[in-house]
């Protein structure tokens, strides 16, 4: 229904959607609220008015003025908000449809450089090949921003389904720790894994789950320097699975903590230690968890290291 | 030989992925809509179809219900190859008869053909 139409003013809990946004945020609610609260007030004044004013005809006539005023800027206000709420959702429709059109061009050079490097096409000369693996890299990093985008864009606008079950959060853990191994070692970081016996399986959903966990083993290993160390403890806490991964590497400045499940932020040390990186693979782990009924959060010291710790249920709350 | 028909309307990836099938002797058909995909599909009966989802004439969702109920094509494997990686459409392919599901961006040619290797085996 469109908002625009007279009628379609009247759909509240479908605007709401629409916007992603909760009832109590959402600007046509909060008009009605506002509405409810002025003619309320206005007849306590009413009363009142009546009590110390002798021509009622003075107080109906003080309250029509001061309802049409207050009604006037009620609706200015909350049809700014309503601006608001639905430029910003024309951003995330925008960011989702350039996104998806990126795809297919993206696909085609990968094929492309997929097809010429496999050497089906003739053979490669080895100096030829590194500039193509140096294609294929950039390739890969345009299609995690793109894929990340699309994430952002879906969460936004509440559209990403999580197609949760229950499953074994160990299982999913070391499928990912083995894959990655060769990484791993070739960073030469020492990693101590600490899962806890008899594990309860969780309820989520394990595509989103690998991708959150991914994400952290990648950061950590990223941020830590050569010969350094990553703990990652999986433990039952109540009636939640815990997970967490300590690193000691660059850490987060105390002034950039507030701000690193943002989207689009990176930390200042961060990026000197890596220029890549959207500042998006966080802020998408936050909402997953969140939005699979877990917590996220992490403790920080410069150039001492970081602890990044989730929580996921283990049944259906 | 067996008999693949590719239908997608990028003819890159048509051309890179056929590349690929043909030196791994499969025999290749492109259709570059779902319109002339389903009609080839009727007439040539290949061995596995490869089908993406936004395509002119006829979108993929439909070419795959029109290949699920005609008896000559329901058994035919079909790969849904698209880039909408969302869960509803994942769920509505396989739904609907698709034996798997895979995002384009996140596949490279060689790795396509295990995967048909795999299901043609």
């Amino acid at each position: 229904m469109d908002p625009r139409k007279p009628s379609g003013q009247f759909n509240i809990l479908g605007n709401c959607k629409k916007y992603g946004l909760s009832t109590w945020q959402c600007p046509q609610f909060l008009f009605l609220v506002m509405g409810f609260i002025i003619i309320t007030s206005e007849f306590a004044f009413y009363f009142l008015g009546s009590y110390y004013i002798k021509d009622p005809r003075i107080v109906i006539l003080a309250i029509s003025g001061l309802t049409g005023i207050l009604f006037i800027i009620a609706f200015t206000i909350t049809k700014g908000f309503e601006n608001l709420a639905e430029s910003n959702r024309m951003k995330s429709e925008f960011i989702g449809v350039v996104s998806h059109q990126l795809r297919a061009p993206l696909s085609n050079m990968s094929w492309t450089i997929d097809l010429i490097m496999s050497g089906r096409l003739g053979k490669i000369e080895a100096s030829q090949l590194e500039y193509f693996k140096i294609l294929k890299e950039n390739n890969g990093r345009m299609k995690d921003l793109v894929s990340n985008l699309l994430i952002v864009s879906r969460l936004q606008s509440a559209n990403l389904i999580l197609k949760n079950k229950v499953f074994s959060f160990e299982e999913l853990f070391n499928d990912i720790a083995k894959s990655f191994g060769p990484y791993i070692k070739a960073s030469n970081i020492e990693v101590e894994t600490n899962i806890e016996k008899d594990l309860p399986r969780i309820f989520a959903s394990p595509d989103q789950i690998k991708m959150v966990v991914e994400n952290l083993l990648d950061n950590a290993v990223r941020y830590t320097q050569s010969k350094g160390k990553i703990a990652i403890i999986i433990k039952k806490n109540g009636d939640n699975v815990y997970f967490s991964i300590k690193d000691n590497g660059v850490g987060v400045p105390q002034g950039d903590q507030k701000y690193l499940f943002q989207k689009f932020f990176r930390s200042e040390n961060a990026m000197k230690r890596q220029t890549q990186g959207s500042g998006l693979g966080l802020y998408i782990a936050k909402s997953i968890i969140e939005k699979s009924k877990g917590k996220m959060g992490f403790s920080s010291q410069e150039n001492v290291g970081t602890t990044f710790w989730f929580t996921l249920p283990t049944k259906n709350q | 030989m067996k008999t693949i028909l590719f239908i997608e309307d990028e003819a890159v990836l048509q051309k890179t992925l056929s590349e690929v099938l043909r030196q791994e002797n499969y025999k290749v058909i492109n259709a570059l809509d779902g319109e002339s995909g389903l009609n080839l599909a009727k007439l040539e009966k290949p061995d596995l179809i490869l089908l993406d989802l936004i395509l002119p004439k006829m979108n993929g969702f439909d070419v795959l219900e029109n290949l699920k109920v005609s008896p000559e094509t329901k058994n035919i494997p079909v790969i849904v190859m698209t880039n909408l990686e969302n869960i509803e459409n994942v769920e509505k392919a396989i739904e609907a008869g698709a034996t798997t599901y895979l995002c384009k961006a996140q596949y490279s040619p060689t790795e396509i053909l295990e995967k048909i290797n795999k299901i043609l085996d």
